[in-house]
C-alpha cells in the first residue's frame, strides 16, 4: 500500500522518549491541527533533525501519514524558540503551561485550530522575545484562547443575568463576574485592579497589564487557572509549577534538619 | 493467550521498558527452553541486584555500600563537582577519562509536562554539599535539549550567588563528522562555543 506524504508547519508541543533513540512529538500543525508523529533516532547524537523537533519550536515538517502515528521525515526550522525560552527560568515554566493547554483545548483529531495555533505560535514568540513578563504572557494567552474556545470568562456583564457593569464579585461555577442579585454563594471578590488587569489581557492592553502590581497579577492568575480548569473539567499539572515571580536562589537547609528528615 | 506460570511470565516482561507482546512471547520461550542452571543464575541476579544495590547517600550514584566508588575514592578531588541527570550519565563522563572530581546525580531534569518541578529532584541534597565549601566549580552536564537547558538555568541561578564557578557542558560538531551536515542549532553552538587556538 503506498503511504501518503504530507507537509505542514507546526508547534512542537512536547515530546515523549520512545524505545532508545526515538521520540513521539506532539505537534500542532496549522492545517493539520493536532497529531503526534514518531522521530526516529533524534536522541542520537547523530540526529540530522533532533535539533530542530525540541518543545516550543515552530518548524516545517514532512511526515509520513500513519494510522494512529505519523513518521516524521524531514523537519526544516521556521523559528526555533526552545533556546531563548529554556534560557530563562520563568519563560520555562509558562510555555510548558501554554503547550499543555494547547493540548487540552485541541483533541487529536487532524481538524485545524487556526485561531488557537496562532495564539499559541504568538505566545511563544512573545516569550521568546522577552517582551512582557511571562506570567502576564500565559494569562493572556489563557484568556484569549478560552474565548476561542467559547469559554471567556464573563468580565464587562454579569454572567448570569447579563447586565452591563464591571460587577465585584467572581463565580468560575457562574462563568466570570457576577452582579449583586445573581452572585452565587461561595464567590469571591478580587480587587477591581484584578478585574481590570484580566480586561486588559483580553484585549491586549499591554500598558495597562505591565502597571498593575503583583497582588493583583497573583489574584488575576488565580482567577484565570480556577476558570480554565473548571471548563476543562481536569487540571492542567504545569500551571502549578509556574515561577510567578523572579526566582531567588534560597538558602539550602543547615545538615542537621535534613538529618531529622 | 497461554496458562499458568508462561502467561504470566509473559505478562511480566511485557511490563518492561521497550518490550512489546512478542518480544514478551520470545524471550518467554527463550527461558523455557533454557537450561534450569541458567535460569536460577539469572533468577539469583535479579533478586540480588534489588536487594544490594541501592543509590549513594552522597552523589545519588548506584552504589552496593552507603557511599558509591567515586564518593570513596580518596585520589578524586573535591574542587569540581559533575552534575547529571541520571547515574547512566556518570558511566558517559567517565569514559572521557577527562574528568576526575566528584558527581552529583539530580534523578531527572525539571519538566512541568510531566510533573518534575525542582523539589522532585536532589537540588536541595545538592545545595547542602556545596555548602560544605570545598567545591570550587559546578559543572552542568544535563543533557542538551530544552529540559536540561531549563535545570541548568534554573541551578546556575541557585548556585551563582553562592560565589562558585558554574559551567555548562560545550555544545558542538561531532568528531568525525562533515561540517555541511550540521544542522543550524548545534552549529549555531559551535560558533558561539569557539575557542581560540593562537
Amino acid at each position: 500500500m503506498q503511504r501518503r506524504f504530507f507537509r505542514d508547519d507546526a508547534l512542537v508541543l512536547r515530546t515523549y522518549k520512545l524505545g532508545e533513540a526515538d521520540h513521539i512529538v506532539s505537534l500542532f500543525g496549522r492545517r493539520s491541527g493536532r497529531m503526534r508523529a514518531v522521530a526516529k533516532g533524534v536522541r542520537r547524537t547523530s540526529s540530522k533533525f533532533g535539533a530542530r523537533l525540541s518543545p516550543f519550536g515552530h518548524v516545517d515538517l514532512q511526515l509520513i501519514e500513519g494510522r494512529n502515528l505519523h513518521t516524521v521525515t524531514q523537519v526544516v526550522g521556521v523559528d526555533l524558540y526552545g533556546r531563548r525560552i529554556a534560557e530563562d527560568y520563568q519563560r520555562y515554566t509558562a510555555a510548558c503551561a501554554i503547550s499543555e493547554t494547547a493540548e487540552r483545548l485541541t483533541p487529536e483529531d487532524h481538524e485545524p485550530s487556526l485561531r488557537v495555533f496562532q495564539l499559541t505560535l504568538g505566545a511563544f514568540r512573545a516569550l521568546a522575545d522577552g517582551a512582557y513578563p511571562p506570567p502576564l504572557v500565559l494569562d493572556a494567552y489563557l484568556l484569549r484562547s478560552m474565548r476561542v474556545s467559547g469559554w471567556a470568562p464573563a468580565l464587562t456583564e454579569c454572567a448570569v443575568c447579563g447586565l452591563p457593569g464591571e460587577h465585584r464579585a467572581f463565580s468560575v461555577a457562574a462563568g466570570g463576574c457576577v452582579c449583586r442579585n445573581c452572585r452565587p454563594a461561595g464567590s469571591t471578590h478580587p480587587s477591581p485592579e484584578a478585574f481590570s488587569l484580566m480586561r486588559a489581557l483580553t484585549s491586549g492592553d499591554w500598558r495597562t497589564a505591565t502597571a498593575t502590581a503583583q497582588q493583583a497579577r497573583n489574584e488575576a492568575s488565580g482567577l484565570v487557572a480556577a476558570h480554565l480548569q473548571w471548563h476543562l473539567e481536569r487540571s492542567v499539572r504545569s500551571l502549578s509549577y509556574v515561577q510567578r515571580t523572579e526566582l531567588r536562589p534560597v538558602a539550602a537547609p543547615v545538615a542537621e534538619s535534613v538529618e531529622k528528615r | 493467550m497461554y496458562e499458568g506460570a508462561l502467561a504470566d511470565l509473559v505478562d511480566e516482561l511485557g511490563r518492561l521498558p521497550g518490550i512489546g507482546p512478542k518480544s514478551a512471547q520470545r524471550i518467554a520461550f527463550h527461558v523455557l527452553g533454557s537450561d534450569k542452571a541458567d535460569v536460577d543464575r539469572l533468577a539469583d541476579v535479579l533478586r540480588t541486584v534489588k536487594e544490594q544495590v541501592r543509590f549513594c547517600t552522597v552523589c545519588g550514584n548506584v552504589a552496593t555500600e552507603e557511599q558509591c566508588r567515586i564518593c570513596r575514592d580518596p585520589r578524586r578531588g573535591d574542587e569540581l563537582i559533575c552534575v547529571v541527570e541520571e547515574p547512566k550519565d556518570i558511566i558517559a563522563v567517565e569514559r572521557t577519562g577527562e574528568f576526575r572530581g566528584r558527581y552529583h546525580v539530580l534523578g531527572g531534569a525539571i519538566n512541568p509536562l510531566d510533573g518534575v518541578g525542582p523539589d522532585d529532584l536532589r537540588i536541595r541534597e545538592l545545595m547542602m554539599r556545596l555548602q560544605a565549601g570545598a567545591t570550587k566549580e559546578v559543572i552542568i552536564a544535563t543533557d542538551p535539549n530544552t529540559e536540561g537547558e531549563a535545570t541548568a538555568t534554573y541551578l546556575a541561578l541557585m548556585i551563582g550567588p553562592m560565589g562558585l564557578a558554574v559551567s555548562r557542558l560545550a555544545s558542538g560538531l561531532p568528531v568525525g563528522g562533515d561540517l555541511e551536515y550540521a544542522d543550524e542549532v548545534t552549529l549555531g553552538r559551535a560558533f558561539e562555543g569557539r575557542r581560540l587556538i593562537q
